[in-house]
């Protein structure tokens, strides 16, 4: 394992799964773990087993849907999809989430010095 | 929203975890397959693209179990888990299951009666519309009977008139004895029934409402007004066969056609809240202007105050209406001084208020109890984990966490518990029908008695509280032992082992201490109860049995109100009941009889207090004698010593009115009056007004209390004054109950009309009276059996598993020559280090406790010596005989077999 993958916070992969599907539609398990794992450019430590806990916590809640499918190595997967109220969410949390690490950024961009403005 | 669409989804997960289960093996065997696939396109050989791909999904089982995490109820999943384990495990062992389910049957049992006990006297209102408003209403607590805590319906009149705190004022007649009606249907014999006379607004202040009919009105209350009647729910129900069409009917009641204008809720029982241990049938008008106006102190006042209005303000008002209060309008001398200030305390003080000490006595002991099946249980789970030990450090070994196997050792309590209150629960529902139906015991709203909504949510908080704390001690205990350790102790005198042994010998002597103290509390009590019945009344109960006489007037021989119409009457009693006496005497084993209109420990009047004539009384006399009208022979029947002579039936109207005093009332008039040696026999009396002529003194009776002071009273003979009614006593020579069928008919060969009245032996009278006492004796005394026994169990428990763990040890020292006996005696030994350790605390403990009972004994004290050493002996010879069984069977211990075990 390389030591230096970041640790995934908490809440931070459902919000990935979200944004995954809906940037590259329909996916099954494997697919959308792969994805995110090229896309973070293998920074992120996926314990790719974790990925189907937060597909099932998505579906129940009903952001994304779910259905039977042929992968493309011809194997019978299940494949998921974000449903509206998924994108709905995935808005929200994507705004939520740009407030945060602009916080986030100003905090640390804090100089010793600088009195509050 | 999606929240809860999450939550419902869970609970469906949750219900059907096969499907899902199946769904994801295909889909983690999708991915696999898929990533194999990958890794095998990057240019890895097979064997290695799998793992690769299995390494990067981190776990099969991991992603399996995180899936369902995510999906279902993991926490419901584990209890489920955990339940069906514990059942396995306890129906395995059925041995230890059925005597823990028991043991704590018997405590959650008890507990959950007595709090129904406490609930319905205690806690629970009154069964009337906003009870907290009623107040009892009486002067200060005092000696004369019942007279000095009754009004006069003039006083009834000018208390409603005078108070301004009260919505209402109501009352009843407090002198109705029982069977006082006649009831007669169809020229049938006479069927006796108890009825109380209430103030026509009884209902309405109480704010009880008919469940059939209505209730009175005033007019039914009038002169003149024809008779009605409200039948009370359990008499319809048993007399009238529940006949829905009753309202309206009439029946010949006391020769009166009567008409039932209603029947009582079944809610409603006035025995059980106004006179405990009697049944009250039926409830008839007071005519508070007709004859009972002339009767004097004969009301008891209950009032419901004005919303807004508190209880001191009411005492006050009460207070102040005391100098508008005459005894009678027609001796306006008497008004403003004839009483002391009314005082009301809340109905429900009045009506239980005396018990709250005993109930909490009751309360205590059954905690105890409940503490004592706590800790057998705490010890039966603790042998039964040291036995389970390596079972735990094996589910520990396999990556179970302490929190699991806490989680799994509380289930367990908490299933035993459940059932163990289950049981109980049926124990309690059992005990409870019992005490409803004890009749005759004097405790007030006993018949109101049930298993409701309270004591049901009070079974399930005992119940946890029991599982938690008979669970959590070996609990903790087992899942904090080292693993290794755990695996490695092969049973005996090992760590663990020693250590749990020194903790269930720690609780065996709590619980003996427990025990201990149960058992001198009971003794204590039990004392008392034997102090009592030894009192001496002042009358000799046994062999003596009383029967009520029915007896009418000639209406020929007017009211009583001239002097020749008066004569009539008296002459006409007194030859009846002199025929009547004489036929009773000569029945074969009566050797005495007499009539009496009152009998001590019942109803009681006074009239007044007669002073020597001639002697200026102090300004402030205390309340006269009670009054008892009798026949000659009657001290005698009833067996009250008597110095001077006896009524003769010579002492008619025209002679000197004679009267017989009590030697406390003789002594307390000797003080002012000087006369000759003290003795009051021949010397004159006063009655404000008239002479009467002392012919003899009388031993004092108990007459209102087994256990209070005897007080004072006189008598007057049936051939000069009136009667009230009329009860015949008969002594003698052989058990009264076989005479019963010959007195009544030959009570009825002189009255036809006689009623079936029942033959009730003196004692029963005596046993009433005293009945609230033995009842809680003989509960406590029952628990406390219970508890010598739970702790019996324990100590039988402990030194057993010791021997048995022992066995090696005591083999080998039996084969380097220990001998039987000196074996026996170590573990004797043993067993009497706790108990004289328990009983020991015990001791210490009752002492600096027993102060709480000082008010419920009688003639012991709460440290009585005596007691004390027999408890302590008791429960040493118990537990010897406890530690007895195991310590024959470590003497019997074979070296070889011994040796061989393990």
């Amino acid at each position: 394992m390389n030591p230096s993958r970041l640790d995934l916070l908490q809440g931070t992969l459902d919000l990935m799964v979200l944004q995954t599907l809906a940037a590259m539609g329909q996916l099954h398990g494997y697919g959308i773990a792969r994805r995110i794992e090229q896309v973070s450019g293998n920074q992120v430590l996926l314990n790719q087993g974790t990925i189907h806990a937060s597909l099932v916590r998505l579906e129940q809640r009903g952001w994304i849907s779910a259905s039977w499918g042929v992968s493309s190595n011809n194997r019978k997967a299940r494949f998921y999809a974000i449903t509206k109220s998924g994108r709905r969410q995935l808005e929200q949390d994507a705004r939520d989430w740009e407030r945060l690490t602009g916080v986030m950024h100003r905090v640390f961009s804090m100089n010793k010095n600088e009195e509050p403005a | 929203m999606s929240d809860l669409r999450r939550g419902v989804a869970r609970v469906g997960a949750f219900l059907r975890k096969e499907s899902l289960d199946d769904r994801l093996e295909d889909e983690l065997n999708a991915h696999i397959d898929e990533a194999t696939d990958d890794y095998l396109d990057r240019g890895f050989s097979p064997a290695e693209a799998r793992r690769l791909a299995l390494v990067n999904l981190g776990g099969v089982q991991q992603a399996r179990e995180r899936q369902r995490e995510a999906r279902g109820l993991m926490t419901l999943d584990i209890l489920l888990q955990d339940l069906r384990y514990t059942v396995r495990k306890l129906v395995n062992d059925p041995g230890f299951s059925i005597v823990a389910v028991l043991i704590l049957a018997l405590g959650i049992g008890a507990n959950v009666a007595v709090f129904s006990v406490v609930n319905t006297l205690m806690l629970r209102p009154l069964p009337f519309t906003n009870p907290q408003q009623l107040v009892w209403i009486a002067p200060p607590a005092q000696k004369s009977g019942l007279s000095g805590a009754t009004y006069s319906t003039d006083a009834y009149d000018e208390f409603r008139m005078y108070t301004r705190s009260y919505q209402d004022v109501t009352g009843y007649f407090a002198f109705s004895g029982p069977d006082n009606l006649n009831l007669q249907i169809d020229g049938g014999a006479p069927i006796p029934a108890t009825s109380i006379d209430v103030i026509a607004n009884f209902f309405q202040v109480l704010g009880v409402q008919p469940a059939m009919g209505r209730s009175f009105r005033e007019e039914d209350a009038r002169n003149g007004a024809s008779p009605v009647i409200l039948l009370s729910n359990a008499w319809w129900k048993r007399q009238f066969n529940a006949d829905p069409n009753i309202v309206g009917k009439a029946f010949d009641m006391n020769g009166h056609q009567t008409t039932v204008i209603g029947v009582l809720p079944a809610s409603f029982d006035f025995g059980a809240v106004f006179a405990p241990g009697t049944k009250v049938d039926a409830i008839t008008p007071l005519n508070l202007y007709g004859p009972p106006r002339d009767w004097g102190n004969i009301i008891t006042f209950i009032g419901r105050i004005k919303p807004g209005v508190t209880l001191g303000q009411a005492i006050g008002d009460s207070a102040q209406a005391r100098s508008h209060m005459c005894w009678n309008n027609r001796q306006p001398q008497g008004c403003g001084t004839s009483y002391d200030p009314p005082v009301p305390v809340p109905l429900k003080e009045y009506v239980s208020g005396r018990l709250h000490r005993p109930l909490i006595v009751l309360w205590l002991a059954v905690g105890m109890i409940l503490l004592i099946a706590c800790v057998n249980l705490s010890n039966l789970l603790l042998a039964r984990a040291s036995a389970r030990n390596k079972e735990f450090a094996m589910r520990g070994a396999l990556g179970a966490t302490r929190g699991r196997i806490v989680r799994q050792l509380l289930t367990e309590s908490l299933v035993l518990s459940a059932a163990g209150a289950l049981v109980g629960l049926l124990f309690a529902v059992i005990l409870v029908d019992w005490f409803a139906h004890q009749g005759a015991v004097a405790l007030p709203l006993l018949s109101e008695l049930r298993i409701d909504g309270a004591a049901l949510g009070w079974t399930v908080l005992i119940a946890a509280f029991a599982a938690i704390l008979f669970g959590l001690v070996p609990g903790l205990r087992t899942a904090g032992g080292n693993l290794h350790d755990a695996l490695k102790d092969s049973g005996a005198g090992t760590g663990v082992g020693r250590r749990h042994e020194r903790l269930r010998a720690a609780l065996v002597v709590g619980e003996v201490a427990l025990a201990c103290m149960l058992l001198v509390g009971a003794g204590l009590l039990l004392r008392s109860f034997l102090k009592v019945l030894d009192v001496d009344l002042g009358f000799s109960p046994d062999r003596a049995a009383s029967i009520k006489v029915d007896y009418e007037d000639n209406p020929a021989d007017g009211n009583g109100s001239t002097q020749a119409s008066q004569n009539a009457i008296l002459a006409r009693r007194k030859a009846h009941f002199q025929e009547l006496l004489a036929k009773i005497s000569a029945i074969p084993g009566v050797e005495a009889s007499g009539v009496s209109d009152y009998l001590p420990l019942g109803q009681n009047r006074s009239w007044g207090t007669p002073f020597p004539k001639g002697v200026k009384p102090p300004d402030k006399l205390p309340a006269g004698p009670l009054v008892y009208v009798v026949t000659p022979g009657y001290l005698h029947a009833m067996g009250t010593n008597l110095r001077g002579r006896d009524f003769k039936w010579d002492d008619g109207p025209n002679q000197p009115q004679v009267v017989i005093i009590c030697k406390a009332y003789a002594q307390f008039l000797a003080n002012y009056a000087h006369w000759p040696n003290g003795d009051a026999v021949g010397q004159i009396l006063d009655n404000g007004g008239g002479n009467l002529l002392v012919i003899g003194v009388a031993d004092d009776v108990h007459t209102e209390s087994v256990e209070g002071d005897t007080g004072w009273q006189i008598y007057y003979p049936t051939t000069q004054t009136f009667a009230i009614g009329s009860e015949l006593v008969i002594r003698s020579r052989i058990p009264p109950s076989s005479l019963a069928g010959s007195v009544f008919s030959t009570l009825q060969s002189i009255n036809p009309k006689q009623s079936k009245a029942e033959f009730k032996p003196i004692r029963t009278i005596v046993d009433h009276a005293v009945s609230p006492r033995r009842f809680f004796m003989l509960l406590v005394g029952s628990f406390a059996g219970l508890g010598l026994v739970l702790a019996a169990l324990g100590i039988y428990g402990v030194i057993s598993y010791s021997v048995t763990q022992r066995t090696q040890e005591i083999g080998i020292r039996m084969a380097l020559g220990s001998t039987t006996g000196r074996v026996q005696g170590e573990v004797l030994a043993r067993t009497l280090r706790m108990a004289v350790a328990g009983v020991v605390l015990g001791t210490i403990a009752s002492v600096a406790v027993a102060r709480l009972i000082a008010s419920l004994l009688f003639g012991t004290s709460p440290w009585d010596v005596v007691t004390y050493a027999a408890m302590a002996i008791c429960l040493l010879c118990v537990a010897a005989l406890s530690g007895y069984l195991p310590a024959r069977r470590a003497s019997r211990i074979s070296p070889m077999v011994a040796l061989r075990s393990n």
